[in-house]
């Protein structure tokens, strides 16, 4: 049976990306915290509360990212804050939905949000893509925590 | 001789004072007026206050509490609207009116139309649609009361705001036409006239 989508079907594309993901987290545990060095958490005392870090800026550029990976969910490049998502609103589809995004110049929601879960076609947005936020998100000015040399493969570069 | 008919008595007395009553009736006035005047003003600015506004449960626990996560309350550069800011005009005319229509709000304090939460939110689209009427005919006076499209550098905006801004001020569009829930959530939004969900 079909449970899937055709657009979550993971194509040899995206599953070299997933193996590499594996493949860098495997080589990672086996180097991580080797004894001396200090930890993410810059080896503070669990009893302790290490002082917190300055809240990072939000990215608000209005310039879309590329992706990183094959089927990764577009991120959002602007802030968000305030932006009521729920049963009675959803402020992300007041630029973003098909009927306004031209209006706005906004990015339009993929076609693909209005097919359920089911594969059944819808007329709008499936009510199981409407909460944007679950694979959508912001992101914040900051370097990562630890080192990263994961790359995208060469067809999103 | 028969006594004069007293409107004529008074109008004598009022004609030709003696100089000193004279002076006292225009001194008692000016300070009554002084008093009264004073009194109304600072009567008025006292239901202004966010103080008189949460005193009322139905206000503190739910306008109030959401309008706390926003950018009016809380923000960088440490300035805030409250209450009275959006939602009582500056100007007397409009502040008149304003306040006696909100006796009718008094009315809805003692009946308890809305005192549970879920009374509110079943009446949330009733009140908003209010305000936003209100603020669509007077050119979102309130807002402009801080911010005017005159007033802005668009090249501080981002570029989608400074867009949509320069857009909507060519079009004689106003504040509330897109900034519907700056400061309190939105009820269900189907069916409102010019949302576009």
């Amino acid at each position: 049976m079909r449970t899937r989508n055709s657009d979550f079907r993971v194509g040899l594309k995206g599953l070299l990306a997933t193996l590499a993901v594996c493949m860098s987290m495997v080589s990672f545990q086996a180097t991580a915290a080797p004894a001396g060095e200090s930890s993410i958490r810059n080896n503070s005392d669990l009893t302790t509360d290490a002082p917190a870090e300055p809240m990072k800026k939000m990215v608000d550029t209005d310039v879309t990212f590329d992706r990183d990976f094959v089927e990764q969910p577009p991120l959002i490049p602007h802030d968000i804050r305030g932006y009521q998502v729920d049963k009675n609103v959803n402020k992300c589809l007041t630029c973003h939905s098909w009927k306004n995004a031209k209006k706005w110049k906004a990015t339009r929601i993929s076609i693909t949000h209005f097919k359920d879960r089911d594969g059944n076609q819808l007329a709008d947005v499936a009510p199981n893509r409407y909460f944007c936020l679950q694979c959508h998100v912001p992101q914040a000015d900051t370097k990562p925590l630890i080192e990263n040399k994961f790359k995208p493969v060469e067809s999103l570069k | 001789m028969a006594k004069e008919f007293f409107v004529k008595r008074y109008w004598k007395m009022l004609k030709r004072p003696v100089s000193v009553a004279f002076g006292l009736i225009l001194l008692f006035g000016f300070g009554a007026g002084i008093i009264f005047w004073g009194g109304l003003h600072t009567g008025l600015e006292m239901t202004n206050t966010e103080e008189f506004c949460i005193g009322c449960h139905e206000m503190r626990d739910n306008v109030y509490e959401e309008y706390k996560t926003t950018v009016h309350y809380s923000n960088a550069s440490g300035v805030r609207a409250e209450c009275s800011d959006c939602h009582v005009p500056q100007e007397w005319g409009p502040k008149m009116v304003r306040k006696i229509q909100a006796s009718k709000e008094l009315w809805g304090k003692i009946a308890g139309t809305i005192d549970t939460r879920e009374k509110f939110l079943d009446h949330r689209l009733e009140m908003a649609s209010r305000e936003w009427a209100r603020m669509k005919e007077n050119d979102s006076q309130e807002c402009r009361n801080c911010h005017n499209f005159e007033f802005m550098d668009y090249s501080m905006q981002s570029n989608r705001a400074m867009d949509i801004h320069y857009q909507a001020q060519k079009n004689g569009d106003t504040c509330i036409d897109c900034h519907k829930g700056i400061a309190h959530e939105l009820p269900d939004m189907s069916g409102v006239a010019d949302w576009e969900g």
